[in-house]
This record gives structure tokens, sequence and C-alpha cells, in this order.
């Protein structure tokens, strides 16, 4: 680390905001912290991210990164219709990815709504994280997702509801209406106080994954502000979307927020996770994410506490490439598991 | 394991079909070269790939005959939709063969596949496609109605881009209607002649493409062979200042692209992330084997130290080995003559006070290897701010204002290309004005189209190639006309006519 | 008793000033019939090398005016030039030994050449530039811009006036300032032009006018680092392939020379032929 880095390392999330903007996290210091920040190119951008795209990985690179990416996936089920059964069987996945080979890695976590964090828990049992690094997280979607529009006292009930009920990781969305009419400082306080409300009753915190909703966001600078924003309030991870409106992840926007928490690194020496979420479904894909993260911040980011895939049918896709590593032929839908 | 070693992804070599020998492709057949033939190695591994027919001037002297009996008797007589369908044509087979011609471009010349594979091959293909529409709107070419072609065009490139620079040269020379003898560089003759096989497959007529191989001396044989009607060059200043003396005299029309020390110039509120890739893009592009080469790179000061930081974090991420490895960003250096004039210049550029610095890489034994390297703490003095160094190698110098930016960029006699970096429009466009360089690149660099005119100001050259401008080059306008004293009505049309007339007025003005 | 008149002194135009020579030295011109008429500048190398220093630190300025701004700049030279008619015709009359009809035909031309020409100021770019449509998200533009000094070897023969006048005023168009070398026996009217271009709005420097001898002064132009064109039309009768190798020494543009009465006949390739295409690339990004 370097001084500055250490000097930095002492403070605390609030202590460090106030040095960094130079004063209180209110509407206009934050909008000169963040428009200070360079701007971003869109169509660089999106070259580099194209041509991240083209590293071939092969032969044992493509078996470990297979591997990595199942490591790193949030198995999700959002939807209205989801129940216990479709909870539990979520959990099945989780747990036993590929039935046919008990050497295949498990997930990082299943994420669920705040209502199905008690099924899930319960589904996992023995397996379930529960602060250990060992065994699969459950996280909970909260702060009324996916549109974030709803009172600050229920978004913080909600979240207090799926920590206490056993959330290991709260998934908040931030208020999209606040940020593109230019109250940061509203922000800014909503991360916080979800921050606060992760708290556990022993004092420790669920860790929080801030979902930006890229989409909603818009442009390149807008997503590369809001990062800097969440990061400065506190968030444990970027994420990029709810996955209920797309664009969701794209690679441009997941490599402009890998840059970010490259940059804070370089500033503060530490780390903030990354989770693109939603329309990653191919291996693939998922590998030009591996690629970007590894050749962006590096490969020590390649794990679970630092980056995470929100997806579901990545899962199975991955898994028939995984058979057809092994098996020396191609796989089909009949011989993965559905959840 | 580290993940970011990546398993070897190698192309495979199985799509080609080499021979081992060559001849020169004179008339449409390949026919034995009279001088003594020469080998052509992988650059990467010195190992010999085929053995190359070398042109002695008789050999040259046939092929700008067989030139220009297909100029007289079939070429010029064609009409422009028929030439324009021989070079669609021409353009499909590229497209076709392209996997092919990729692999080959990087076996003889060293650049990394994904290179020949994503630009050069592809870029063939449309520079083909681009003018062959021409082929039959030459009335809007910009040089007035029905201009005709000049005749047999002499045509020399470099080694940096083979296959590239021969698309440059022959796709506008066919669509205006004139026929070629190409030579391409020594070291990399192969693409060219895997292009004469293209050229057979495509049934165009014997003799308005002919391609001789060989040295220094054939293409100087080429250049002042008195048969031929335009000279155009790719190469360095000091051999385009040579061709510019030998044409003197003549009327050969010359087109010249030669070095360049661009400028690439990055202000304290440029996009950080895309300039740094610029940068990197800018010098370490095809090892720098680029005329265009963003190769001083001129940083406000102000930001000068986090831009270095973040561009030696970039660079250490760069993967320099096997070109045909599919993750290779850096091949090999083309020949052992320019790796030694890279080390020369580099050497120098340490002893006069520059601070060298390459990320930890380790070059192959075999081959021509130099590590993408920057120099900071350069002055506009040194020597490696102001030699075209043709190779992997930054010099990095600091400015304080855009006026001291662009007075830097400016001061050289070279003028072929430039990059500006910065948020700001209207600062772009100032700075864009008064650079003196033919291409400016702004927030990208190293972007090329068959539509984009390309072409230096000052010492790197004159003459334009690639859109419109690029097609005029071949173009004459229609005879007698630049003789007219008397009033003339313009044609209707409004294309641009580069030869429109005064309408000279005789009768006295009211006093 | 008639008046005795007041003859003028020729001197060379440089930087917007008249000086002699700086090596004192004058040559004899006579009429078409043989009898003395000046004695004008006799312009040295270091004459030649003071008018590329001139036209270089003028270049800034001119090539940055707005092309509406160098068209009425040119126009203004016709105006001005109209006023001086019976100058000039006098002085061709006496020069060329041609016919008043003749030369005032002369005069008459060299006048429309430069509204001809000063018209094209704000038009050529759009003639000779183009947007480009290149396959992916960039705004591509090609604009011509001025090359820079431009040296002139003027026609040695035909209208003195109008030789001078055909060469120098399309280089002006685009921008680019120049020096040039005058018809060397009859430069009466170049020396004339000079005077009335200090007295019109063309900044001092953007034409500087030698006179003398074209044969002294072309070689060191051509090879001059400094000067990025240099136009022989007028060059025809010296070793001019000579100074074409010169010019090669920089990559200096060159025009081969012209003979006969139509050499540099009014052209748009002209204006064109002392420019620079330039094409500029920006990225093109919504978001």
């Amino acid at each position: 680390m370097t001084s500055s880095q250490l000097a930095m390392a002492q403070l605390n999330t609030g202590e460090r905001a106030l040095a960094l903007l130079g004063g209180e996290a209110t509407d206009a210091n934050l909008r000169r912290y963040l428009h200070g920040i360079p701007g971003i190119d869109a169509v660089g951008l999106e070259q580099r991210a194209a041509d991240l795209g083209t590293r071939s990985v092969k032969t044992s690179s493509k078996k470990w990164a297979l591997d990595k990416i199942i490591s790193l996936i949030d198995l999700t089920t959002l939807e209205g219709a989801d129940t216990p059964g479709k909870v539990r069987s979520l959990v099945g996945k989780a747990l036993t990815p590929d039935p046919g080979d008990p050497a295949c890695p498990r997930v990082a976590a299943v994420c669920v709504y705040g209502d199905l964090v008690p099924i899930a828990v319960q589904a996992l049992g023995s397996s379930h994280a529960a602060g250990t690094a060992t065994g699969i997280n459950v996280a909970a979607v909260a702060t009324a997702f996916p549109s974030g529009r709803a009172s600050l006292a229920v978004k913080l009930a909600d979240v207090g509801d799926a920590v206490t009920a056993g959330a290991d990781e709260i998934d908040m969305v931030i208020d999209r209406g606040a940020f593109l009419s230019g109250r940061f400082g509203q922000v800014y306080d909503e991360i916080v106080a979800v921050k606060e409300a992760c708290k556990r009753a022993d004092g420790s915190y669920a860790h929080l994954k801030v979902i930006l909703e890229t989409g909603e966001l818009n442009t390149y600078d807008n997503v590369r502000r809001a990062s800097w924003l969440a990061i400065l309030a506190g968030g444990d991870f970027i994420k990029t979307s709810t996955g209920k409106m797309a664009p969701a992840a794209t690679l441009p926007v997941t490599l402009s927020m890998l840059e970010v928490v490259r940059d804070w690194k370089r500033l503060t020496g530490a780390r903030v996770g990354v989770k693109p979420a939603g329309g990653i479904r191919t291996s693939k894909d998922a590998i030009k994410y591996i690629v970007t993260v590894a050749e962006t911040v590096g490969e020590e980011w390649l794990t679970p506490s630092l980056f995470r895939f929100g997806a579901s049918s990545l899962l199975n896709d991955v898994l028939m490439q995984r058979q057809k590593m092994t098996t020396g032929h191609y796989s089909g839908p009949d011989y993965v598991t559905i959840d | 394991m580290s993940f970011l070693d990546y398993a070897p992804a190698p192309e495979s070599q199985a799509v080609l079909n080499l021979r081992s020998d060559y001849g020169l492709f004179i008339n449409g057949e390949f026919v034995a070269g009279r001088g003594v033939p020469f080998q052509t190695i992988n650059p990467a591994t010195e190992k010999p790939i085929a053995m190359i027919a070398h042109a002695n001037t008789a050999d040259v002297d046939t092929a700008v005959a067989a030139a220009r009996r297909a100029y007289d008797r079939t070429w010029s007589k064609l009409s422009g939709s028929d030439r324009g369908k021989y070079l669609f044509r021409i353009a499909r087979l590229v497209q076709e063969r392209a996997r092919e011609l990729a692999v080959a471009e990087t076996l003889d010349n060293g650049k990394p596949i994904k290179e020949s594979r994503d630009v050069d091959v592809p870029l063939v293909a449309a520079w083909f496609f681009y003018y062959a529409g021409w082929a039959d709107k030459l009335d809007h070419a910009g040089v007035g109605p029905t201009p005709s072609s000049r005749g047999v065009a002499a045509q020399v490139i470099p080694w940096n881009f083979p296959l590239l620079m021969l698309a440059w040269k022959i796709a506008p020379a066919l669509a205006a209607g004139n026929t070629v003898v190409l030579k391409p560089a020594e070291t990399t003759s192969l693409t060219a002649l895997l292009f004469a096989e293209i050229l057979q497959q495509a049934d165009l007529p014997a003799g308005v493409v002919n391609i001789v191989t060989g040295g220094r001396e054939t293409g100087q044989a080429l250049v002042g062979h008195p048969d031929v009607n335009l000279v155009a060059f790719t190469g360095s200043t000091g051999a385009g200042r040579a061709i510019a003396r030998s044409v003197a005299g003549t009327d050969k029309k010359v087109i010249l692209e030669l070095g360049g020390k661009a400028a690439n110039i990055v202000f304290d509120d440029a996009p950080i992330d895309q300039a740094v890739e610029g940068i990197v893009n800018g010098i370490f592009f095809n090892q720098g084997h680029v005329c265009c080469a963003g190769s001083r790179l001129l940083v406000q000061e102000s930001i000068h130290d986090d831009v270095i930081d973040r561009l030696k974090q970039r660079l250490s991420t760069l993967r320099l080995g096997d070109p045909l490895d599919k993750n290779t960003d850096i091949g090999a250096i083309n020949s052992a003559d320019q790796l030694r004039r890279i080390r020369e210049l580099t050497e120098i550029g340490e002893q006069e006070g520059g601070e060298r610095w390459s990320p930890a890489c380790v070059l192959p034994d075999s081959g021509f290897w130099f590590a993408p390297t920057i120099f900071t703490n350069v002055s506009t003095s040194h020597r490696i701010a102001r030699d075209e160094v043709f190779g992997p190698v930054l010099s990095v110098l600091t400015f304080r204002t855009p006026a001291e930016a662009i007075a830097k960029a400016n001061n050289t006699p070279y003028g072929l290309s430039a990059g500006i970096w910065t948020e700001k429009g209207s600062r772009i466009l100032a700075v864009a004005d008064k650079l003196r360089a033919g291409v400016i690149w702004a927030n990208t660099f190293n972007r090329f189209d068959p539509a984009s005119p390309f072409g230096g100001y000052k010492e790197s050259g004159y003459g334009r190639e690639g859109g419109r401008h690029g097609l005029a080059a071949y173009l004459k306008p229609a005879a007698g006309r630049s003789a007219a004293r008397t009033v003339t009505t313009a044609p209707a049309e409004s294309s641009p006519e580069l030869d429109a007339k005064a309408p000279v007025s005789r009768k006295k003005a009211a006093k | 008793m008639t008046r005795l008149a007041v003859p003028k002194t020729y001197k060379l135009y440089i930087g917007g000033k008249f000086p002699r020579s700086e090596s004192g030295r004058v040559y004899e011109i006579r009429s078409h019939g043989g009898d003395f008429l000046a004695n004008a500048a006799q312009a040295s190398r270091k004459d030649a090398r003071d008018a590329v220093v001139a036209a270089r630190s003028a270049l800034g300025s001119w090539a940055g005016a707005t092309a509406y701004n160098r068209g009425q700049v040119l126009y203004r030279i016709a105006e001005l030039l109209e006023g001086r008619r019976v100058q000039f015709i006098d002085e061709i009359v006496q020069t060329e030994g041609v016919t008043t009809a003749a030369a005032s035909a002369q005069v008459d031309e060299a006048i429309d050449r430069w509204v001809w020409y000063a018209g094209w100021a704000d038009k050529y770019v759009q003639v000779a530039g183009n947007a480009n449509p290149v396959s992916g998200p960039y705004f591509n533009i090609s604009v011509p811009e001025p090359t820079g000094v431009v040296a002139i070897i003027a026609p040695q023969s035909g209208g003195s006036l109008l030789g001078l006048v055909s060469a120098v005023a399309p280089a002006l168009v685009a921008g680019n300032t120049v020096v040039v070398v005058a018809n060397e026996t009859m430069p009466l009217s170049a020396v004339s032009l000079g005077e009335v271009l200090a007295t019109s709005d063309v900044p001092g420097g953007v034409v500087n006018i030698l006179t003398g001898s074209p044969a002294e002064m072309a070689p060191w132009l051509a090879s001059h680092a400094d000067v990025n064109a240099i136009d022989l039309v007028g060059a025809g009768d010296l070793d001019w392939v000579h100074l074409q190798i010169d010019a090669a020494e920089t990559l200096t543009r060159v025009l081969q020379p012209e003979n006969g009465p139509d050499a540099a006949s009014p052209s748009l390739a002209r204006i064109v032929a002392f420019t620079e295409t330039k094409t500029i690339w920006h990225t093109k990004g919504l978001i």
C-alpha cells in the first residue's frame, strides 16, 4: 500500500467520503466530485470490451474457467410466481449442480426475494454459509426491488426482515430517479442507511450489493458516477442490473465498473466486488467476463467475495460445456437438471 | 495455474497450401525470375517458408511490357462496370480465402494473427469492394467529366501491412482503368503471390496486374522504368525522397506515403481509460511497424504520472509471443535489420537520458523480438522524439497548454497523423485545425477505412490513398480541357470538378 | 515647356515593405524598343530567404482568416487594380510593346481573374473536401488546407501582369503565402502590383515579390526547407529538372513548368494543387 492508501485504510466509510469529497455528502459536493471523474468515450470502451471478447480460452484454461464460473454464480430466481417449492428446487440445484459429477463445484449463493429467505436458509441447512467461508450464501433482493419506488422506511424494513431471516447478502437497488435528477445526496444517504440496516444483532453486517440498474442510467458516464457513489457510500459490491429490464449486464458496462473498482483500489487500497446480472446465458459470454476481470483488475478478483454472476440459465450451459470437456462429445439439455 | 497465462490457442496452418517456391506473376502466369531466388522466412522462428523469385531489370521490363499490352488491348477498352465486376470478384475471393490469407500474412510478417484476421484481411476485402463501385462512376471522382486513366502504374509497397498495402494500391488503380506492376517488400512477398492466385481465380485478364518480387534494385528498376505513367510508393521517407528525385523531369504522377512521428496528445480532461487504450493501440499495434503510429505521447503535465502509471499497468497485460496464437498482442519484429535499428535507437534513447521501461516479458529464443518499451523524461531534442523508430517504442513528452501541445506536435519534418484526447469538443476541432498532419484521430487512433483518405503533409509524402481522393490520383482530367481560355458553360451536374474554368471576360468593365 | 517627369524607383516587395535588394544590385529594364525604362532591384538569395521568412510569419493569420474574409481581400485587389488600370496599361505597353488595346485586355483579364479566384475562397473546400461514410461509429471528414509557403517562378513569357496574377492568385485562395519571382525582363507590372497589394487589405508578407534572375533565385527557393511547395510554371527555360530534384530533398510539392499562352490558366486544380487534405476522425457515442 502507498502511504495515501494507508491513510485511507484507517478511515471508516463516512470519514473516507468526507475526506474525498472535501465536505459532507451533499448534492453539490457529490456532483462536483462525480463530475470531476474522467469521462468515458463509449466507442473506445466498447472496442476494448469487444477486443477482450476475442481472447481464445481453450483446453486447461477453459476447464479452469468453467469451474470458476460455477463458483461465482448467484443462482437466482426472482419471479412473482416463486414458491417455497421453487426455492427448494433452486437450492437443490445450487448444492448439486451436476448429479453425475461430484467434483463439480457449488455456486456461490442463491438469490431470492426477501420473503423466501427463510425457505432458502432452511433448505440449505448445514450447507448455509452463514458467515463462514465455506457453504452457500443466501442473497436477498431488497429495497422495493426492482423499481425501488417505496419510502425509505419500507425499504429499510425490507432489508431488516431479510437480514433477520438469515440473508448473508443484500442486493439493494438505488433510486434511479433521484440519481437522474441529480439528488446524489439522497442516493448516498439511502445506501448508507441500507448498509446500517444490514447490521446483524451480533454487530456483523450482511454484505451489501448495490444494484445500479445500468439500463436505466443509460450512459456509461452515469454508470461510472453511480459506481463511485455506491462505493463512497459503503457498498461492498456494485451490481449492474435487476435483470428485470433490458439491457441488463453488458460487457462494456461491466468493464467500466471494473475500471472503477480498480481505481478505487489504487486510491484507497480497498477491494470492492462487481456483479454483472441478467442476460449472461452462455459459457462463451461468461468466459468473456472472466477474461475482462482478469485483464482489468487481475485474477485476484476471480473469487466469490469480489466477483459474481447474477444468473439462472447460465449454470446449465456451463455444465453442458463441462460435460463436453470431460466426455469429448456435445451434451444436451436432458443431461443437465432443471431447477 | 494462472488463468491469465491462457493455454496456447494457435491458429491452424492446415488452411495453407504453400508451394516451396514462387515465381514472378507476369501476364497472368507464374514465371521464373532471372535474378537469384531468395528465401522468405518466418520472423518469429527464423524458419524458411518458401523460395521467392528475384526479378532483375529484364524481368521488370517484361512485366511493364505485359502491363502496357494489357492496358492498350484490354483493360482501357473495358467498360467501367466490367472493371468493377472484376474488383467485386476479387473482394469476394479475398473474403472466401480470408483465413488462409491471414495465416500466411502472420507467418511471413510476424504480426499477431488477431490483427491479420481482424484488421488486415477484412480491410483488404473492404478496399476492393469500395473501389469496385467507383469503376463506373469516374465522372464523379473529382477531376471533371470523362477523366481518363493514366496507363501503367508502378507500385512499391512496404512490409508492415503487405496485403493491405497491396489492396490500397491495386484497387484504386484498377478501378480507374490503369494496369499495374507491383513490387512487394523483400521480406513479405508471400501474400502478394497468394493474391496472384486469387487474380487467376477471378479470371482477371492477363497482364492487368503483374507482381515482381525482389529487392531494392527491383523496385528502383520498376520506378525508374520509362514506360510507367504513375509511381505509387509507401515506405521510408529516405526511399521516397530518392523516388521524388528519380522522377524529376518526367511526367510520371507520384504518390508517396512515407514516414511519420505522430503526436498522440492527451489533455487532462481526456476519457482516461480509452486514452490509455488509444496510446497502446497507437504505438503497439503491429509492433509499432506503422508509419502513422502514435510514437510521441504528448501528455499534459498535470496528469503525466497518473497516465504513465495506468499505461504501465496496461502494458503488463500485453502478451508477446507466437504470432499465430490467437491471444498474442505483440508479435515478432519483421526482420533482423529492423530489430537492429530499433535496438540502436533505443540505446541512443537511454544515452540521451530517456528513462526506459518495459514490462516483465520473456522473449522467445529464436526469431526477432522486442519488448514493448516506453521512454519517459524525453525532450523534443532527443533522437527518439524525432526519428521514426518503426517499432514498439513510445517516447513520452509533456506539455502545459494547448498551444504548447500544438507547437510540439508540429515540431517535426513529418506530418502524417496525430491523435487528440479530450472530452471538450471545441478544443478537439480547434487543435485538429492547427495540427499539420493528414490524418487526425480524435478520441481514437489507428483507424482505417477505404472511404477515408490517408496521407501526409510535409516529409510524410504527398497524395492521398483511400476515398475519392485516393481514386483521383489514378485519373487524369479529360484531355484538352486545360487549354480552355474561353467561356465554358459548367455542366449541369454538381460533381466536383477540379478543372472548372474561369469565365474569361474580355469585355471592358464599365468605366 | 513640358514638365520633367518623376520616375519611379522599382523595388522589391517583402513583408509588406518595399526594400531594395540587400545586395544593392539593380538591373536595367528596357522597353520593347530598347529604351531605358528603369533600374529594377536585382534580388539575391538573401532577399529570397527574407521573403520566405516574411511569408512564413504571415501564414498563420492568412490561413487562419475566415474564407469569407480571404475572398473579400482578394476581391479588393481587383477593385484597386481596376482603379489603376491606366498605370498598368502604360507599363505593359512600354515593356511588352503591345497595343494599348491588347494591354488593356490583359489588365482586364487579370482583374477578372482576381474576381474569379476571390469567389472560390469560401467554396473550394466544399468541392474538394467531403464527408466519408466509414464503417464504424465515427464522424469522418476530409478538408483541404493550405500547404504553407509557396514559391512561384512566374511565367516569363506572355502577359507580364496576367502571368503573375494567374500564378499568384490561386495559391492565395486557400490561405497559402507566396514568394514569387517576377518576369525577369518585364517586372514593372509586378512591382506595381506590389504597390496595389500594399494599399489593399492583403496583410504584409502574404505576397512577396522578387525581381531579378529566376535562374539565380530558383535553386535557393527549391531547396529551401521552409518552402512547402514550388510552382515552376515559369521555369521552363531554367534547369527545372534540377530544381525538382532539389525540391525532393524535403518532399516539397512541385508543379512543373507550363508553356504557351495557356500557362497557369485558371482552374480549381491550381487551387487544390496547393492544399493538403486533412482527414479527421471522431468517435460517435450516444451513451
